[in-house]
């Protein structure tokens, strides 16, 4: 009998040693496969850029003098990131319950258009009261577009991922209404847009560089959706309903609050998005803001499997990319599409990577099936 | 590529360290070399807006001394102050054409108070005292290739009904249609121009069911404004109907039904700048002009293009280049009947009242909103 003892301990030590084992090889593998992808997909763009007689090493140095060589270029990055961040939550969040939301950019309009309406609407309120009303009105209005999806898919059954995207066209359209009538500025001949919010309520960049706080917002709001979805009662229920909605309705969960909750807070992030773009960026509301950062984020959101904090570095990396962009264009000569064509690359690599956990012999886990 | 700051044996020679690259020197000695930059906000060979500024990128290439850097599909937010600042920062650029309206106001504007020394060059804005000194717009009165456009036109149908592909409702888009409207009535009293508006500047697939709409209600003539006329020009000719061209020269899509068009002189334009520039003379913030500056031309007449069409096109073309030709005259009524320019009153092309212009001319069948 005295010998059970000293195996028990033993195996427990064993088992938490193996745990521990698992565990950071689960880190690596989730670090490692990702990585893998982008190298290969990088890999493939140099494959392609060689087809068309341009030599893939400068490729790999444009691009990465382009996007994180010199300070500027970090903050060339860095300022394309920042929308993304934000885009990209507007459908990480509601994947959480297993709903594709698509419609970021519709969200992003209407926090520009709220935004923008707030500000006219207090003119003379102190820069401060106006910038709160904005990113309120814009958090509200986007908030509200994408839980209009999520009551459409949970009261009439109408597929999420359609409506959304639907909804982005109602909402360019309304800006283009409002923009081009109601709203419009009459000085505004050439270029139809709302008035300006004025100089004095422009957001402005984070101190000592010249990325705006778009940026840092994002990063709040990736980290809050993190606890949320993790830390949070609130948010093992959503990942449960995501898991499996009958589980969850049997376990007596609401799962209408949830949705039309997550899908607010996702709209929100989107609106908060548009709320930056007009006050640290175009200072009004036109046609401009339809730049396709909401499409943009889906393709964040899906790199980051959905994760918030991944989202962060992901959205820096497709920054990156935007940012030596240019680079590339005027160094080789390659077409504004070639950018296309490696997000592409990378998006295709990453999504087949999935296949890959748990299959790599070097992460394999002991009682793995 | 001996002066390219950035060549890859710069990087071998200081190491694979790239955590040091933030502090490699991004501007070389460029001892005599300008380095110019050109930001399109669509593709540069769409056979339209893009392509005629490219055309005069292409003409600076030519001149000695002369660097031209080019980016495409930059899109009227950050972005394109990021990228100005890129050109300025990381090739060099001296002078800058960002050349899509929406650059201007903010972006332009803001990053040339950032950058005091370098020049920068837009097309279309309309530039005040109270714009940064380093800054300059300049623009073509194009209305004038309309007008001639629109005699070749009136000319060349035979159901007298003439059609108008255009993207909005703006001061300069309705001043070309009513350029083309008036110089078609000029030559064929009868003729009438029916319009439609696609709502935005690039739209391929509305512009190829307006164009249709309109050969279905018997126009026989075609042309638009619209960023890239290519759609307009190729399913015209493909459905039998003549067309005008718009921007660049469109002869090459149409052989057969293409009359003449209104085209962009930039590759005259620009070295002129350029060669202001180089020589420490001042660009003049301020630039606009015509048939008579050479900033705009008229497409060589196609072989189906009458022999009393040229005649008389001609002559008011060499009217309007010796400044003798006033378009815009009163009595001018508009298609709600309203006089819009009183009989006795020339509104010559300088004019500001013409760049607000909100009506369509009488002939035009169509709205304005």
């Amino acid at each position: 009998m005295k010998s059970d003892v000293p195996i028990a301990l033993d195996q427990s030590e064993k088992s938490s040693r193996a745990a521990l084992r698992e565990q950071i090889a689960g880190a690596a593998e989730i670090v490692a496969i990702p990585t893998l992808a982008l190298a290969a997909a990088l890999v493939l763009f140099g494959i392609f850029v060689a087809l068309f007689g341009k030599n893939p090493l400068d490729l790999y140095f444009y691009m990465y003098q382009g996007a994180f060589g010199t300070w500027f270029s970090w903050q060339n990055t860095l300022t394309r990131a920042a929308p993304l961040i934000l885009t990209a939550l507007c459908t990480a969040l509601p994947a959480q319950l297993g709903m594709v939301i698509i419609g970021g950019e519709g969200a992003l309009l209407m926090g520009a258009l709220a935004a923008t309406s707030a500000a006219l609407a207090l003119p003379g309120a102190p820069p401060f009261a106006v910038q709160v009303a904005m990113a309120a009105a814009g958090m509200i209005a986007g908030g509200l577009w994408i839980a209009l999806s999520g009551a459409l898919r949970q009261y009439r059954g109408v597929n999420e991922t359609i409506s959304s995207l639907l909804l982005v066209y109602v909402a360019l359209a309304l800006l283009n209404h409002l923009v081009e009538g109601p709203m419009r500025d009459p000085t505004s001949l050439n270029k139809p847009s709302t008035s300006e919010i004025g100089a004095a309520n422009m957001i402005g960049t984070i101190p000592g560089t010249d990325v705006h706080w778009g940026f840092a917002f994002g990063i709040v709001a990736a980290v809050l959706a993190y606890v949320l979805i993790y830390h949070t009662v609130f948010g093992f229920a959503a990942r449960v309903a995501g898991g499996n909605i009958r589980a969850a309705k049997v376990v007596g969960l609401n799962v209408s609050r949830l949705i039309l909750i997550i899908c607010f807070l996702a709209g929100a992030a989107a609106g908060l998005a548009g709320m930056v773009e007009v006050a640290a960026v175009q200072g009004r509301t036109n046609a401009n803001l339809a730049a396709g950062y909401g499409f943009t984020g889906i393709l964040v959101a899906f790199l980051a499997r959905h994760n918030p904090l991944a989202i962060i570095p992901v959205a820096i990396l497709l920054g990156g990319i935007g940012a030596s962009g240019g680079l590339l264009q005027r160094r080789l000569g390659l077409p504004d599409a070639s950018v296309l064509v490696l997000q592409g690359m990378i998006f295709i690599a990453v999504l087949a990577s999935d296949s890959l956990y748990g299959r790599l012999p070097i992460f394999a886990r002991k009682g793995a099936a | 590529m001996t002066f390219d700051p950035l060549s890859r044996r710069r990087l071998l020679r200081g190491t694979a360290a790239l955590t040091v690259a933030t502090a490699v020197p991004l501007r070389a000695a460029y001892a005599k070399e300008t380095t110019i930059g050109f930001i399109y906000v669509g593709s540069r060979d769409d056979y339209g807006y893009n392509q005629a500024h490219a055309q005069g990128a292409a003409a600076l290439k030519k001149l000695p001394d002369i660097k031209v850097v080019e980016e495409e599909k930059v899109p009227e937010t950050d972005a394109v102050e990021k990228t100005m600042e890129s050109m300025i920062n990381l090739d060099g650029a001296t002078l800058l054409f960002p050349t899509s309206f929406g650059y201007y106001n903010p972006h332009m504007i803001k990053v040339a108070n950032k950058y005091p020394k370098p020049r920068f060059e837009h097309c279309g804005g309309l530039w005040t005292d109270k714009d940064p000194k380093n800054a300059g717009s300049y623009f073509g009165y194009i209305d004038e290739a309309q007008y001639v456009s629109g005699i070749v036109a009136g000319h060349s149908t035979k159901s007298g009904k003439l059609g108008f592909v255009a993207a909005k409702p703006i001061p300069q888009v309705l001043r070309n249609i009513n350029a083309f409207a008036m110089g078609a009535k000029l030559a064929n009293p009868k003729a009438s121009l029916q319009v439609i508006f696609t709502g935005d500047w690039s739209m391929p697939v509305k512009e190829a069911e307006a164009t249709n709409s309109l050969i279905d209600q018997g126009v026989d003539v075609v042309t638009c404004h619209v960023d890239g006329p290519k759609t307009v020009v190729e399913n015209a000719a493909r459905r039998g109907a003549m067309v005008c061209g718009y921007h660049v020269n469109q002869a090459t899509l149409a052989p057969k039904a293409y009359l003449t068009g209104a085209e962009w002189n930039w590759e005259a334009l620009y070295p002129r700048f350029v060669k202001m520039f180089t020589a420490g003379e001042t660009i003049p913030n301020f630039y606009r002009g015509g048939l008579k500056e050479g900033l705009v031309k008229v497409s060589p007449y196609g072989a189906i293009v009458s022999e009393a069409a040229r005649k008389q096109a001609d002559d008011v073309k060499a009217k309007l280049t010796d400044g003798s030709y006033v378009i815009f005259k009163g009595p001018l009524v508009d298609n709600k009947g309203k006089t819009v320019i009183a009989s006795g009153i020339n509104r010559g092309q300088t004019d500001p009242e013409l760049e607000k212009m909100d009506y369509l001319v009488d002939g035009v069948i169509g709205a304005t909103s």
